[in-house]
């Protein structure tokens, strides 16, 4: 099969053979092209729907891309469970195999480099969730008054109206003030437990689909055998606070973690909580 | 508060791992689409076509 070579990641030279039935993005079994001590999982593509116009549109295509990146992350997760992958950004495509051979000897040394960094660790990721029924409507993206959908007392008067307000905000802000406390508690303690650790933006509760609002979306550069224990401690903040919930996704490839510039204080910039007013409807 | 693992892999955390993470290459080679601009376009874009195929379960 000839067309486009779509790279998914990187990885040292592994013995362990690959799931027999696993399929890349456009149904084409990934194989190996080994460089040197470097190995770029490949599959073909074709250059129709790969191509940079046909990519482009199909970005755009929500069932496509969902299509596209679960194919990504199979190959990527199979990879996961025989070597440490380097996984790529989602369409990175070349022309042919000598562009990706080439790609491997121009970037070897930041790949060796970064392997190393990640080697025998994968990826944790953890949200908290601040849980009003505020944010859950806001979050559907209705407006608050177009769907009086729970039977809050109806204000007599203006002035009602006002002091109800009041204490709605009163009660949100409390909620806020321990959320965000409560986050950046747990990044604090959980960036203890791992090697490294990524803050992402609040997800937007429209396209999660999540009830309440994201007030923390973190992800862990966690050893494999450090893994119980951190998932261990993410589980015992069950019981600490009503109104909050905590997720935990993984183990992930580490995706978070495959930029070159990584070091202690590459989350220190934004502060847990930050992003608390992100997709704010009103 | 409760803890919650999902055994499906949400979109949006594939996402932000897919089009946020992942070794971004640059250089010569011959396409790459995925930059971080662009990519906040198609989550606009996204957004409005969730919103579209999916009614919001608060409406009404």
């Amino acid at each position: 099969m000839t067309g486009l070579r779509y790279v998914y990641a990187v990885c040292r030279p592994f013995d362990a053979a690959l799931q027999s039935q696993l399929t890349g993005v456009a149904g084409d079994p990934p194989r190996l092209l080994a460089y040197g001590d470097l190995v770029a999982v490949v599959s073909h593509v074709p250059e129709a729907d790969f191509g940079e116009e046909a990519l482009r549109t199909h970005l755009e295509d929500l069932d496509w891309l969902t299509a596209t990146a679960r194919a990504h992350q199979q190959v990527v997760d199979a990879l996961t469970a025989v070597t440490t992958p380097l996984p790529l950004r989602l369409a990175t495509v070349f022309r042919d195999d000598s562009g990706v051979r080439l790609m491997l000897e121009e970037r070897a040394a930041a790949f060796r480099r970064t392997l190393d960094r990640l080697d025998g660790r994968v990826e944790w990721g953890v949200k908290v969730f601040v849980e009003t029924e505020r944010t859950e409507r806001a979050g559907a993206g209705a407006e608050p008054s177009a769907a009086p959908d729970r039977p809050a007392p109806r204000p007599v008067s203006g002035r009602d109206y006002l002091r109800q307000r009041r204490r709605q905000s009163r009660a949100d802000d409390d909620l806020w003030s321990r959320a965000e406390e409560f986050a950046t508690g747990l990044h604090a303690e959980l960036s203890g437990r791992a090697d490294d650790a990524r803050l992402h933006a609040p997800q937007n509760p429209r396209l999660s689909g999540a009830a309440g609002r994201n007030v923390l979306n973190a992800a862990y550069l966690v050893r494999r055998d450090a893994s119980e224990e951190f998932v261990e401690r993410v589980d015992r903040t069950k019981d600490d606070a009503p109104g909050i919930r905590v997720e935990l996704t993984g183990p992930w490839a580490a995706y978070s973690f495959a930029g070159e510039e990584t070091g202690a204080g590459a989350a220190d910039g934004k502060k847990a909580g930050d992003g608390k007013k992100a997709g704010e409807e009103s | 508060m409760t803890v919650v693992e999902r055994r499906e892999i949400a979109l949006v955390d594939l996402l932000d791992r897919l089009l946020a993470g992942g070794v971004v290459i640059t250089g010569d080679v011959t396409l790459r689409i995925a930059d971080v601009d662009l990519v906040r376009i198609d989550l606009n874009a996204l957004i409005s076509s969730v919103n579209r195929n999916v009614p919001s379960p608060f409406g009404d």
